[in-house]
């Protein structure tokens, strides 16, 4: 049994692999990309969150909190807040939220097994998303193991950012990669993401090289990622790795819902989101015989 | 749709509902000049013939199909000798903004001089409420149960293809037959003889009507065009034909159909109007005759269809009063439609007419009727994923039962298997073996309810009076068996109090009201020498509705979480209750927001939906009735959970007083939020097998049925339920936005459908109550 963090677990996902899925989102990431749609996810410690429209000012919050500087009423936190959760418990309206639970894996093997028969049903299993999964390699071994001795089928989305030996490992006990690729070219996924993509380029061809079935999802965001050259460098890696199906993810603005919930900094504020014909056009500028280019999870 | 069609279908989307005395003065006149010297069923069977003789008929122009209820299409009798409408009765319904039957002055007078004088103190209603006892009053007036039958004869029933074989002749040559075997030493055989004679006469009294429609469409056809005279000569050649005899063609049986349809609403106002059974089954062997021999195609075949379709909108339910006009407020008469299934050797029922009846379900979508599709394991995915996308377009239709479910309970209540294939669902999701059962829902139980009265030694919240046993002190409780100790008091008092008025009332219409065409059509009754409302048919069944599983369930759930296994004393949390969390809103909000509930897959919350429901059918399934059936059980609402919440007090889940309680099986309204398949996980915890008909209604966005794979992924999510046992799915496929702009511009969105609760209706004429209930219900957003 091993213990690890986790941010979100939805079910019914059908946008995240084959069939009717439950998604378990992983906390924490060690890249920044300023289009992030989970920005909540990316610090490996839980972030605190604040509804204000939610606060009946009853002060449950302040009455349970350890610390000097209690909360207010509509005031987010304490200032000197270590994130121990207590208010999140007492909360009678859900105003107050900690982005980021612990959850051991047996229990969480459990919760996955409910939708059994979905999955059975419409091809589906459990897929493991973030936050960056590769950044909780023990936790998330353990877990593709469980669902490996339970039957579930497992996809693994990642953005590839991870030590070999752990992909290697990873690479018999994952039955599909949604691997993410920001962007072909190492220097402008640095800047981009804050880390070079030598690594991630590198296990991507491990993974092809050892027959993994791999769907590669590629961010389209506006001005950043989404010139045709790149493009088009992305799609030849593909197909020379014969990977056959590849999605393009349209940027959305479903983040900033959540910027004044986390009290956290809009670092996609310049970006918008693509036209449906300049997104139907970059398709089909990459799509070929070999290579299925979807719109969309 | 052809032109044809759409022309038709727009006529009666268009044509306002009215309320018309016709049949009203005809009865009243067969009843003054008869009663007392005509036997009860001749009576009725007289009645019938007089209204088959006298009311005026209707063919419409470009109609295939033909003849109404009412002198035209949209206008509504009444039922005096049921229920007799007061002059107020009208002028509410007249001048009430949602869903109004207007009244003319010609109608009103009518009324005056004829109907209510003479059916004072002598309707069903009157009789029916004299004699309650003074507690069935009490417990009905207190919102506790309803009563299905003051005011609307036994219905819920279906046909099946018995006459798409065999004329009203050859039912008469039974007739005879079962009264030459009539043995003069049964003491029985008198009334027998009566009864059988009575259906003899109402055989008459459709052929007479059908005949009567010929001659109507041949006058016509005198002025009309040559094309439509044609049409009209046909028409009448038919009219010959059925239901005298049985049909030969497509059109024929589609007009045989028809006639019976309206012999069995004139008759009597049986509860949802009456169905058809499966249509696509008995329709199949005419349709490929028809095409073999090049008398029809497709499009032909998809033209009747349409016109057969839009004959059932020309239906609005008859008009309803008090009550049961607040917990069924829809101009919906339930008129289900059956398509696919087991056929009865046990084979797939769908064919390509199933595939028809979809797309015609699809393109005409009115109000009425409803369809569903029976899915079996058998059934085919390319069928499946046809209803989804013609569900994705958000008419609230098809809904979705599992045919396998359906059989096993018709097997557990005893039906042969051949019966149990041949039945299926009708209304809003009741179970039934098609043709061979009287199947009487007597009114919906206030589950909910029952548990303010247990928490509260029997008190009622609302009136502060003592209503139910002494159950116990709720000082004294320490734990949820105690509470479900005292709840098992209150539910079995209650249902001892109905049970009683329900062997009364069916013994008064039993005695009062034979159904005696009907009874024509339903196994065993001519056999039987006995009536359809008097236990003559093969399975004689009885049932009470629960609703509000989910508001209970979670109710016990958060004195389970909060009190018993937790700091909140009893004593606080009934004060609170007491006063609708009046300064309470924290308290309130912690039991809304931070209780388990169901519909979420968490067995803290689901676990008490299963002892509710030991309870009820431990209590209610397998009494005796009085037609040597059994009562069962069904879980369903209709839209009683907006009226059943008016009169209930605050819950232990937070629900407010007189807010709506939860519909059908569905979770509480807003509180499911881990997606469809842990709402389907929990709704398949329960026994389904063991009930007579459960509801579960979902939401979903547009966004996430759009494209091949969200068909693919509703298909699954339906499959995966069913393998689970579940009885039935239907679906609102509409964004939150879309509806408030329909609350906001009800003139622009007059024909916007949704599911309400087993049935679909206008969303601007369902009240802001359930307007809000809808909007507030779950949204499957999408991962």
């Amino acid at each position: 049994m091993v213990s690890g963090r986790i941010f979100d677990l939805k079910r019914y996902s059908v946008h995240d692999g084959p069939g009717i899925r439950t998604t378990v989102f992983l906390q924490g990431c060690p890249l920044s990309c300023p289009w992030c749609h989970n920005p909540e996810s990316r610090p490996g410690t839980p972030v605190p969150g604040f509804r204000a429209d939610r606060c009946l000012s009853c002060l449950a919050c302040g009455e349970v909190c350890p610390e000097d500087t209690k909360p207010m009423p509509h005031s987010p936190w304490s200032a000197t807040c270590d994130h121990c959760g207590r208010c999140v418990g007492v909360c009678p309206a859900g105003a107050r939220e900690l982005a980021g639970r612990d959850v051991d894996s047996e229990s969480l093997l459990v919760e996955l097994e409910r939708d059994r028969l979905h999955f059975e049903e419409s091809g589906g299993g459990v897929t493991f998303g973030g936050g960056e999964p590769l950044a909780q390699p023990e936790f998330l071994l353990a877990l593709l193991r469980g669902c490996r001795d339970r039957d579930l089928h497992t996809a693994v989305d990642t953005t590839g950012f991870g030590h070999a030996d752990l992909v290697d490992q990873m690479a018999d006990l994952t039955d599909l990669w949604l691997f993410d690729l920001k962007h072909p070219d190492p220097a402008r996924h640095a800047e981009l993401t804050g880390e070079d993509n030598t690594l991630i380029l590198a296990n991507l061809r491990r993974l092809a090289r050892a027959g993994c079935s791999i769907w590669l999802r590629v961010p389209l965001v506006p001005g950043l990622t989404d010139q045709p050259e790149a493009l088009k460098q992305t799609a030849n890696l593909a197909r020379e790795l014969g990977i056959g199906r590849l999605h393009l993810l349209p940027y959305h603005r479903a983040a900033a819902g959540k910027l004044d919930r986390f009290d956290l900094e809009d670092a996609g504020g310049g970006l918008a989101p693509p036209t449906s014909d300049h997104v139907d056009r970059l398709a089909a500028a990459m799509r070929s015989p070999d290579l299925d280019v979807i719109i969309g999870g | 749709m052809n032109e044809r069609v759409a022309r038709l279908r727009q006529e009666s989307f268009e044509t306002p509902v009215t309320l018309d005395h016709e049949r009203a003065a005809i009865v009243t006149d067969a009843y003054r000049e008869n009663l007392g010297r005509l036997s009860t069923p001749m009576l009725r069977a007289t009645a019938f013939y007089d209204l088959c003789r006298r009311k005026s008929l209707y063919i419409g122009e470009d109609e295939l199909i033909v003849g109404e209820r009412g002198p035209r299409p949209k206008c509504v009798g009444t039922y005096p000798e049921i229920t007799c409408h007061t002059l107020d009765d009208l002028e509410i319904l007249d001048t009430r903004p949602q869903n109004p039957y207007r009244v003319s002055d010609q109608t009103r007078l009518v009324f005056a001089e004829q109907v209510i004088p003479f059916w004072r103190g002598r309707s069903m209603r009157a009789f029916v409420l004299e004699r309650m006892e003074d507690e069935w009053s009490t417990y009905y007036e207190a919102g506790i149960f309803t009563e299905f039958m003051e005011q609307r004869a036994p219905g819920h029933t279906t046909l099946d293809g018995k006459f798409y074989t065999r004329g009203m002749e050859d039912f008469q040559n039974d007739i005879e037959l079962a009264v030459a075997a009539l043995d003069p030493a049964d003491a029985d055989a008198v009334a027998k003889r009566e009864q059988l004679q009575a259906m003899r006469l109402s055989c008459d009294a459709v052929i007479l009507f059908a005949e009567r429609h010929a001659d109507h469409a041949e006058d016509q056809a005198r002025n009309a065009s040559s094309e439509r005279a044609a049409e009209l000569r046909e028409i009448a050649r038919i009219c010959r034909r059925v239901p005298r005899h049985a049909p030969r063609t497509f059109h024929e049986a589609l007009q045989m159909y028809w006639f019976m349809h309206l012999g069995t609403i004139t008759e009597l106002n049986g509860w949802d109007a009456m169905n058809p059974g499966h249509l696509d089954r008995y329709f199949q062997p005419f349709y490929d005759r028809d095409l073999r021999t090049r008398i029809l195609d497709r499009d032909r075949a998809k033209e009747l269809l349409g016109c057969f379709w839009i004959k059932f909108d020309h239906h609005p339910a008859p008009p309803k009063v008090g009550v049961t006009a607040q917990e069924s407020s829809t101009y919906n008469d339930f008129t289900n439609i059956n398509v696919g299934g087991v056929l009865e050797n046990g084979q797939d029922g769908v064919s390509e007419l199933s595939f028809l009846m979809l797309e015609v379900m699809d393109e005409v979508h009115l109000l009425q009727p409803q369809g569903n599709i029976q899915l079996s394991k058998r059934t085919s995915d390319r069928f499946l994923k046809a209803a989804c996308r013609v569900i994705r377009n958000g008419y609230g239709y098809p809904s979705v039962f599992n045919a396998d479910t359906v059989i096993a309970q018709l097997l557990r209540q005893g039906k042969s298997l051949t019966d149990a294939r041949e039945g299926g669902s009708s209304g809003c999701v009741e179970t039934g073996a098609f043709g061979k059962e009287a199947y009487f829902l007597t009114g919906y139980l206030n589950l909910p309810k029952l548990l303010e009265l247990a928490l509260h030694d029997g008190r009622d919240l609302r009136t502060r009076r003592q209503l139910g046993p002494r159950s116990g002190d709720p000082v004294h409780f320490t734990s949820v068996a105690d509470v479900m100790q005292a709840f098992a008091v209150q539910v079995r008092h209650a249902v001892a109090v109905k049970h009683r008025g329900n062997q009364v009332i069916e013994q008064l219409f039993a005695a009062r009201m034979p159904a005696t065409f009907l009874s024509v059509l339903i196994d065993d009754c001519i056999e039987n020498g006995r009536d359809y409302n008097a236990g003559g048919a093969r399975y004689n069944t009885t049932y009470i509705q629960c609703v509000g599983i989910g508001t209970i369930t979670d109710s016990l759930s958060a004195l389970e979480h909060h009190v018993f296994g937790g700091d909140l004393p009893l004593s606080e949390l009934l004060a609170a209750l007491d006063d609708d969390f009046d300064g309470e809103e924290p308290l309130r909000q912690r039991l809304w927001n931070r209780t388990p509930r169901w519909g979420n897959d968490d067995d803290r919350a689901d676990r008490h939906m299963e002892q509710v429901f030991e309870l009820v059918l431990e209590l209610i399934d397998g009494l005796p009735n009085s037609r040597g059936g059994r009562y069962h059980v069904d879980m369903l609402p209709t839209t009683c959970h907006v009226y059943f919440g008016k009169v209930c007090g605050a819950t232990p889940d937070g629900r407010h007083a007189g807010r709506p309680l939860s519909e059908g099986i569905s979770p509480v309204q807003g509180t499911d939020s881990k997606g469809p398949t842990a709402v389907v996980n929990s709704c398949a915890k329960m026994d389904h097998e063991r009930t007579g008909g459960t509801l579960l209604n979902m939401k979903f966005l547009p966004s996430v049925l759009a494209g091949e794979e969200g068909i693919e992924k509703l298909a699954r999510l339906i499959r995966t339920y069913f393998r689970q046992g579940g009885h039935h799915m239907q679906f609102n496929v509409v964004d939150v936005a879309t509806l408030r702009r329909a609350q906001k511009h009800p003139e622009e969105h007059r024909d916007l459908i949704v599911r309400v609760a087993g049935y679909s209706d206008y969303f601007c004429d369902i009240g802001e109550a359930l307007q809000e209930e809808i909007i507030a219900r779950t949204e499957q957003e999408e991962a």
